[in-house]
């Protein structure tokens, strides 16, 4: 821990000359160089986000799924709800750190937050527009929106465009990234009663026999828990494996033919499953999908892709069945080669459970305990 | 696919382009007269039997991958070959078990290819009642294939020196094995090969498979073939020859006046380059390292199989290697060899582990 204190430090006291300080246990936020925070375009772009006059039906904006009040998820639901309720295939994902990733979406078939923001406005089954134009409508037809994006962005209402929308969204959610937790404090903050001795006996399995380590990775002085990588884990395909050759055949035919990749893999189950594949074609992305984060998980479930898993424990289970729910779930030839049996005891799974719950940020402890009392008391939790 | 022109044009233009190796893009420019087809190439899965049905998890998931991945090729290759070492120690169990996820493959021609370890328990009767003949000459668009079993040896040491048959196998499984044995072809293959060659023409590009390498690499791991010399000067009086074999679970090419040889990877494990444990002349570690591996958590990294593409009486092999790199090992023409399309020159290669 010693050198880790002053490695910590060091960062502290560099962080102190050169700008705001990082919650604990979190690099500096990358930011594009052509999209710059202010102060203005994340409130401009805060209201963006909660705009619900941006889908087809009026009442659904990027915070329908992506609330605040749920740590910027959707929890306790599988997969999303858009427009008329209608639900998708994947589970969704948490904004909070999200600016820390290479790539968005699931399968990260989104090279950028700008970017990502585009989709879920024209996705048939999330807000639902035919296109952006009516976003532009409104927007120019508001006058406070009107006067933010002039403020912002040195434009006149007629020359705002989806760039501007998208970076303004951008930006606020690079504002949403919270560390700070009590591992953090325990192990970059050096404060021994931060976490139970059981979260500590888990961060131990958490580098060794667990391998979790591996792809939620940690550095010196930070921890992002993920490699930005795509792994089969054996969630979804599994079950589906055997219709693989077809359905890989039928989605590239499509592709070819210029279908909408967003819009397939949100709709169609089976496509979706087909994961990383369907974005970059490689044999090695079968059924991958994204390592997501671990900051902030027991308040974000539903877990996988799919929502498939209900608790953490069922998640550790499923890693140390060797990538099988269930025991008796025939595991997916194109399996990653790091996923394999891991034989960890029943102690040891609960102090991986007690770690990941210590990943909680200070702003979401509340309805870590509201959650867990839910579940407690039998809730559908 | 009949038509290589056909085949290239499917693959450019982007119909399940990213399932097809790279290297057929590539191609395209090189259009020359010849029969052109694809086949899959998998090798050495080493099915394990632990006890009754367990089997060794890691080495299943290999081999179930490659049949897998390869039912996804489309355009589809004519036909599969099965490279040798099915089994780990040769009984039924385990070559029952390792044809059950063979039989996955939904080819119509699956082509297999004797390995010592499928061999040395019962000489082969086995596997011949899966497998049929051990070794045996096809022809297929032009080509001349010849399967042979190049993993036999001295008959004293086959049929007179082991008290049992799993001694004789466990024997021949050692790697570095003071009582092991080189592998050979033998006489009477030989005289079958002969007479087999006698009536193919010599500009028909012929194409072998064995397990071993026929040729002499090193000898303490059986990467060898003790009458290569005879086998090659068979081979001699044709114009474009070509050895795909198995055995050595790593990527090797090399080139014998007109015999262009390639070996393919393993799907179980991968054997580290002899030479990066030549730490001093013939001074070779006893302890033989099952791998040398860039990422140690990936159980199966510098594992894989082989998509071949036979063009102009050449075989180019694409080396689809999990969760890696995939690399190419494609005839050059100008040099007339094989090489791997990302050949480094000696000068920039990183250099042998030396110190461990």
């Amino acid at each position: 821990m010693k050198t880790i204190h002053i490695a910590m430090l060091a960062s502290l006291l560099m962080g102190a000359t050169t700008q705001a300080q990082n919650p604990l246990g979190l690099p500096d936020v990358p930011i594009p160089e052509n999209n710059p925070q202010s102060a203005e375009k994340i409130a401009l772009g805060e209201k963006l986000f909660d705009d619900e006059r941006f889908s087809s039906t009026g009442d659904v904006s990027c915070a329908t799924c992506h609330d605040k009040e749920k740590a910027f998820s959707d929890g306790p639901l599988v997969t999303s709800e858009g427009i008329r309720k209608l639900t998708g295939t994947r589970n969704g994902p948490t904004v909070v750190n999200s600016a820390y990733y290479e790539s968005l979406f699931w399968d990260g078939r989104s090279p950028s937050l700008e970017d990502q923001a585009l989709h879920p406005f024209i996705n048939p089954i999330e807000m639902g527009l035919s296109d952006h134009e009516p976003i532009l409508a409104t927007i120019r037809d508001d006058r406070e929106y009107v006067r933010a994006f002039r403020d912002v962005f040195d434009v006149r209402a007629n020359d705002i465009t989806m760039e501007h929308v998208t970076m303004a969204i951008a930006a606020f959610e690079r504002t949403l990234i919270s560390g700070d937790s009590p591992w953090d404090r325990w192990y970059f903050g050096g404060e021994e009663d931060a976490i139970s001795e059981s979260a500590k006996r888990g961060f131990d399995v958490f580098l060794k026999d667990g391998r979790c380590v591996s792809c939620h990775m940690i550095e010196q002085d930070f921890a992002t828990f993920t490699d930005n990588q795509f792994h089969n884990i054996g969630v979804g395909i599994n079950a589906m494996q055997d219709r693989v050759p077809e359905l890989a055949a039928a989605f590239m035919q499509a592709k070819q033919q210029g279908i909408d990749v967003d819009v397939a893999v949100l709709t169609d189950a089976d496509t979706s499953d087909l994961g990383r594949f369907a974005v970059d074609d490689q044999l090695d992305s079968m059924g991958a999908f994204k390592t997501s984060t671990l900051r902030n998980i027991a308040v974000t479930g539903p877990f996988m892709h799919d929502g498939s898993i209900a608790t953490l424990r069922e998640v550790v289970e499923h890693y140390n069945n060797g990538g099988a729910t269930t025991p008796e779930e025939e595991i997916n030839a194109f399996l990653s080669g790091g996923i394999r049996p891991l034989d960890l005891t029943d102690e040891q799974i609960d102090d991986l459970v007690a770690f990941m719950e210590a990943l909680t940020s200070p702003q979401f402890a509340e309805l870590a305990t509201m959650l867990s009392t839910a579940s407690n008391s039998g809730g559908d939790q | 696919m009949n038509n290589r022109r056909e085949f290239l044009k499917a693959t450019t233009t982007g119909l399940i382009a990213g399932m097809l190796p790279v290297s057929l893009i590539r191609l395209a420019s090189a259009q020359e007269n010849g029969p052109d087809f694809t086949f899959a190439y998998i090798s050495d899965s080493h099915i394990q039997q632990i006890k009754g049905n367990n089997f060794v998890r890691n080495w299943d998931q290999g081999l179930k991958r490659a049949v897998a991945e390869a039912n996804l090729l489309l355009p589809k290759p004519d036909f599969v070959v099965f490279g040798g070492d099915l089994a780990q120690l040769g009984n039924k169990p385990e070559l029952d078990h390792g044809a059950a996820m063979l039989a996955g493959l939904n080819y119509d021609k699956v082509f297999a290819v004797m390995g010592e370890h499928d061999y040395y328990l019962d000489l082969g009767e086995y596997w011949s009642e899966l497998y049929g003949e051990h070794y045996y000459s096809w022809d297929h668009k032009g080509v001349h294939f010849i399967t042979l079993n190049s993993i036999l040896t001295y008959d004293e040491w086959t049929f007179d020196r082991w008290e049992t048959p799993e001694r004789r196998m466990n024997e021949m499984a050692g790697l570095d094995n003071p009582n092991g044995s080189p592998f050979m072809v033998g006489k009477k293959q030989l005289d079958w090969l002969k007479k087999d060659l006698a009536e193919v023409k010599n500009d028909t590009p012929i194409v072998v498979f064995s397990h071993s390498p026929l040729q002499k690499i090193f000898k303490n791991w059986n990467f060898w073939t003790e009458d290569a010399e005879a086998v090659q000067k068979l081979l001699e009086p044709f114009d474009k020859v070509n050895v795909i074999y198995g055995h050595v679970h790593q990527i090797q090419y090399n080139q014998i006046g007109n015999i262009a040889f390639t070996s393919v990877m393993s799907t179980a494990w991968p054997w580290p380059y002899p030479e990066s444990y030549a730490l001093a002349e013939s001074h070779l570690p006893i302890l033989t390292v099952p791998m040398n591996r860039a990422d140690p958590f990936n159980e199966r990294d510098a594992t894989g199989w082989q998509f071949m593409n036979m063009h102009t009486g050449r075989v180019d092999l694409e080396f689809n290697l999990y969760d890696n790199t995939n690399r190419t090992v494609a005839w050059n023409d100008e040099k007339g060899h094989p090489q791997d399309t990302v050949h480094a020159e000696p000068t920039d290669r990183t250099l042998p582990q030396s110190h461990f």
